[in-house]
């Protein structure tokens, strides 16, 4: 009862004053907007921006560094007097991963890892007439490739998937494409370091957002750069490991380069830049939300203030007639609290609403094929953020007045008249 | 006729800003049920200060101050407040209506407050206490709707509500002109004769005073009749 008593008061109060209490509702509409908006916004950059780099790296990479063997051949035999070897070079398999087969089936079963995709590098030229152009065709299996690191997503002509039916196909960087003058269905020419020449197809365009990787980077099936290369189709590079947990990844990678006996490099150590990225774009962006949600608690404060002056009277009577200090207080703060209330839903719909429209807007960019409009994110979290950040400010912005409110003396305001 | 519903006992109060200045000295009294009582006196006597203790809103004395055989000196804001809302109606020179609510709803708020009854039961009530002063045919309206007279009497209605031991009043006449000082009046005699009101009245108007059961004069801060 005495709840609904002091809601209703608040309310006539509030009433009473709709136009103070629509500008200090305004104000808190407008900042929560602004945060909404803000945050959706950036966060969708940087998740746009993450996802350049961070979808397409795998958590964990298996690969044979080329390195000399650790155990020279020197070491090997100490009875020696004096050993003279000189030029030592690596050899051997070269980045060949040994054991490809059981590796990739022990990934396969590993209840951590979300999925495998195996891959073979290779160095190539492309013959534009007699002139040679350096490039790298990355050798990938297509559906693997296509479900763990978006390939689809980059390549912005022809079908991806004709890279695995169309024998001997290759989707060619977007720079590599403009330079041969090569389009769809053409066919193209390249040579291997160990003097074999291919005829390719182009079935696609591949442009990843990043121009110089485009003038370089071309791919084709593992199959077709195998033979390229004239290996077996045990022959691979690198084991590129997604995981459900990316945040396992520096573990399971120490623990891979022990088991298989390959070098491993994890997510995290690779492009350790991003995440710190990520970080400052967030923080500016609660603070520029937090800053106008401050703003807007001091126009709460003052409208308060000059509420409870000229409510002295009302404040003063109901003191008299048996509303103790706290009962007054509570009705000051219930007014406080239901202006961030409005306020801050308004604000969420129009946050919304304006995340929408951002949405709409054309972002058409050549290092971005697959982005037509400006990212934005709508996790409901940023919207229980702010719905909190404004019961949290008008609360704290109507905690002085009312305390004030409720020291009245109505001794003083009845015998002043 | 000899149940005391209020006592005062040896109450002295000071003023200290900026020098001290006693304003009331070992004042004791007591107004049994049923009194009728005005206190007179001069400007600056401290019958004001005196009523604004007797109140409880006042809590900056010495002395004892005991209403329906409790003692209040010493009790807690929260539980002077309760005592306010249950036992005592107030009357001021101004009325003090909430402009925000309608006639009937100003008069149910301490009732509401309160919470003995249930919503309809104070309703009906507050519409019983509205017809006994003749305005109910106002109650639907809105405070600034009523002329002066009008709305000092929806006060005293509304100083009725709880059905309180004591109505206390400060100059509730003053602000009035002759004909609706005689209304007030009358509402005041009629709620002592007939309803056996405890009514606690202080005034400079020594013609309405002459009038009461009892009056208490003071002087330079003492009770001299």
């Amino acid at each position: 009862m005495n709840r609904k008593l002091i809601v209703d008061i608040a309310k006539a109060l509030l009433l009473a004053r709709w136009k103070q209490t629509l500008v200090a509702a305004v104000g808190v509409t407008f900042s929560i907007t602004m945060f909404i908006t803000l945050l959706g916004f950036m966060n969708g950059l940087n998740d746009m921006l993450d996802g350049l780099i961070l979808n397409r790296t795998p958590h964990v990479r298996l690969y044979n560094e080329v390195k000399p063997n650790p155990i020279q051949p020197v070491q090997l035999n100490q009875n020696l007097g004096h050993a003279f070897i000189q030029n030592i070079k690596p050899n051997g398999n070269g980045q060949n991963i040994d054991n490809t087969v059981a590796i990739l089936h022990a990934l396969k079963n590993d209840k951590r890892v979300l999925g495998v995709s195996p891959k073979v590098t290779a160095q190539v030229f492309y013959n534009v007439g007699n002139i040679d152009i350096n490039g790298v065709i990355n050798g990938v299996e297509v559906e693997a490739e296509a479900r763990l690191f978006h390939f689809q997503e980059y390549v912005s002509d022809g079908n991806y998937m004709d890279l695995k039916n169309v024998p001997n196909s290759i989707i060619l960087g977007k720079g590599a494409a403009d330079k041969m003058q090569a389009n769809i269905g053409d066919v193209i020419q390249v040579t291997t370091p160990q003097g074999e020449r291919q005829a390719l197809k182009v079935v696609g365009l591949f442009q990843s957002g990043l121009a110089d990787l485009d003038k370089v980077q071309s791919y084709a099936s593992l199959a077709t750069t195998q033979k390229l290369m004239g290996k077996s189709a045990n022959y691979i590079t690198d084991i590129n490991v997604k995981l459900f947990d990316i945040l396992q990844a520096p573990a399971l990678s120490k623990e891979y380069k022990h088991i298989f006996e390959t070098d491993a490099e994890d997510i995290q150590t690779a492009n350790a830049q991003f995440e710190t990225g990520s970080d400052v774009r967030s923080i500016i962006s609660y603070a520029v939300g937090i800053t106008l949600l401050i703003v807007a608690g001091f126009g709460i404060y003052n409208i308060l203030n000059m509420m409870i002056y000229e409510k002295m009277d009302s404040i003063a009577i109901l003191k008299a007639t048996g509303f103790s200090g706290n009962d007054v207080k509570r009705i000051f703060t219930t007014i406080a609290l239901s202006i961030g209330f409005f306020g801050g839903l308004f604000g969420l719909l129009f946050g919304f609403l304006t995340s929408t429209a951002v949405d709409q807007i054309p972002f058409n960019t050549a290092a971005l094929p697959n982005i037509k409009t400006f990212p934005v994110n709508y996790d409901p979290k940023f919207y229980i953020i702010g719905i909190t950040f404004s019961l949290i400010t008008t609360y704290l912005a109507g905690l002085l007045p009312a305390q004030k409110a409720s020291k009245i003396d109505p001794v003083d305001i009845i015998r002043g008249k | 006729m000899d149940e005391i519903i209020l006592e005062a006992k040896l109450i002295n109060k000071s003023f200290h800003d900026p020098i001290t200045i006693p304003v009331l000295k070992d004042v004791s009294f007591s107004i049994n049920k049923g009194d009728f009582v005005s206190v007179i006196g001069k400007s600056g006597c401290g019958k004001s200060t005196l009523l604004y203790i007797l109140s409880t809103m006042d809590t900056d004395y010495t002395g004892e101050l005991f209403i329906d055989k409790v003692c209040m000196t010493g009790l807690k804001e929260k539980q002077l407040a309760l005592v306010r809302n249950e036992k005592i109606g107030f009357v001021f020179q101004f009325h003090y209506l909430l402009n925000e609510f309608s006639v009937l709803r100003n008069v149910m708020l301490p009732g509401i407050k309160l919470a003995k009854f249930s919503m309809q039961e104070i309703e009906h009530r507050a519409m019983e206490k509205l017809r006994i002063l003749g305005i109910h045919e106002q109650a639907l309206k809105m405070p600034n709707q009523l002329s002066g007279g009008q709305k000092q009497r929806v006060a005293i209605a509304r100083a009725l509500i709880n059905d309180p031991h004591i109505i206390m009043g400060d100059e509730p006449t003053g602000n009035l002109d002759k004909k609706n000082s005689e209304v007030v009046f009358e509402i005041f005699s009629q709620l002592a004769n007939e309803f056996n009101q405890t009514l606690l009245i202080v005034t400079h108007d020594n013609e309405f005073a002459e009038r009461t059961h009892r009056i208490i004069e003071m002087e330079d801060g003492r009770i001299i009749r």
